[in-house]
């Protein structure tokens, strides 16, 4: 077992976990952050994907024994946040089973780029958060008007 | 997964001793590989050696080298201001690699350590005739990537920096799998002072040098003098992807279109 204690959320978190537990585990079945989605559990659908120390990253592809001392930060983490908003109003989810991870992608992208984003390049960097039902141009549109606002 | 053991060394030397204490030891750097590869239980270590903040991510140039820290992402590589300036086409490539998270944590090191015969760094060392320091000895790329999966890595060696020789210019092209993004095939055309270099990866085993096509550009850097020119299929890979001879004829494509966009013509 490894003793990790990381932040989550602006929490403290210590646990106690397995070599082979994976951060999306420890998120969802230790700590009952359950926004945070699991799709494919092989790192191409992006549903997972959340905050690592500031930076994008697949959760279930990371071992959280590796995250201890790191600061994660999780949809949980946002409430009415501009973003979800604009994705309600473009209607940038359907099933709403990938959103999670668009978001914090869309949040990430503003971040490093703020109102220097174009569509082409949130298309772009969309690749790695797969949708299978409501299409993209609704996340663009919503990532989009975020980014203009920052 | 199967249950393993888990350490994060603070010094090289430290993590060496750890490789060396346990012969099934494996280390782990970005995991964008090999943590999926234990997921699906296809590697059974007993002890995981975690080189992510340990390994160097320093980005420099000096004497017409570029030298990378083997812990560097590949996102500090794509958006490296020193990498854009004096090897864009290095930038460009690794802004191909899977997709945004994948290259937020997927290493250089971990990439050249791996060998995947469709990996996209193998093709540019091997182009760009690197020099791969390890924590015991240095190696041209050449004899380093040793076949497919395989280096010429110890079990207790771990890649420190890649130095990569500066060309005039040059140029990657791949042709990506859709759902993986990895290359059936891809090209890095460099183009030095009294040399051309060409590498091919994804379409072989291991990736190799396209020696025709290479004395063709030497004559004439021009995608025109590839005219004809082939790739002999034997021995390059078929699977469910592409066949052999489809492979080969990508792989020469692919050189065009890595030609075409350093000549623009």
């Amino acid at each position: 077992m490894n003793k990790i204690s990381l932040t989550v959320n602006g929490n403290k978190v210590e646990a106690s976990v397995e070599t082979r537990v994976l951060l999306s585990q420890l998120l969802r079945e230790e700590l009952g952050l359950t926004g945070t989605h699991v799709g494919c559990d092989t790192s191409q659908c992006g549903a997972c994907t959340v905050h690592l120390d500031g930076e994008a990253v697949k959760s279930c592809s990371v071992l959280a024994a590796a995250c201890d001392g790191a600061k994660v930060e999780t949809i949980e983490s946002l409430s009415d946040h501009p973003l979800q908003e604009a994705m309600v109003r473009h209607q940038g989810l359907q099933c709403g089973f990938c959103t999670p991870g668009v978001v914090m992608s869309g949040l990430d992208m503003i971040r490093r780029h703020g109102s220097s984003l174009t569509r082409e390049r949130i298309a772009e960097e969309l690749e790695g958060n797969i949708c299978r039902c409501t299409g993209y141009r609704g996340m663009v549109d919503a990532i989009y008007e975020v980014s203009q606002d920052v | 997964m199967y249950e393993t053991a888990y350490a994060r060394p603070r010094t090289l030397e430290e993590a060496v001793e750890l490789l060396q204490s346990d012969e099934d030891a494996k280390c782990l750097a970005g995991g964008m590989t090999y943590v999926p590869t234990l997921k699906q239980r296809l590697a059974m270590p007993s002890l995981l050696v975690d080189l992510s903040r340990l390994l160097s991510r320093d980005i420099a140039v000096a004497d017409g080298f570029l030298t990378i820290g083997a812990g560097a992402r590949h996102v500090d590589v794509q958006r490296s201001q020193i990498v854009r300036e004096t090897l864009p086409a290095l930038a460009e490539l690794a802004g191909l690699i899977g997709d945004p998270m994948v290259r937020n944590r997927g290493t250089i090191g971990g990439s050249l350590s791996n060998n995947d015969p469709a990996a996209d760094y193998p093709s540019a060392a091997l182009a760009l005739d690197a020099q791969i320091t390890t924590t015991k000895q240095q190696y041209a790329a050449a004899d380093f990537l040793s076949g497919m999966f395989e280096t010429l890595l110890d079990d207790d060696e771990i890649v420190t920096h890649v130095r990569f020789k500066i060309p005039v210019c040059a140029a990657y092209s791949k042709f990506a799998s859709k759902a993986s993004g990895y290359a059936v095939a891809g090209a890095f055309v460099a183009r030095f002072d009294d040399d051309v270099r060409v590498a091919i990866t994804g379409a072989g085993p291991c990736v190799f040098r396209a020696d025709q096509l290479e004395e063709a550009l030497k004559g004439d850097f021009n995608v025109w003098a590839l005219k004809g020119k082939t790739i002999e299929p034997e021995g390059l890979l078929s699977d469910m992807h592409a066949d052999a001879e489809y492979r080969a004829a990508l792989a020469v494509e692919m050189t065009k279109r890595a030609v075409h966009q350093i000549t623009g013509a």
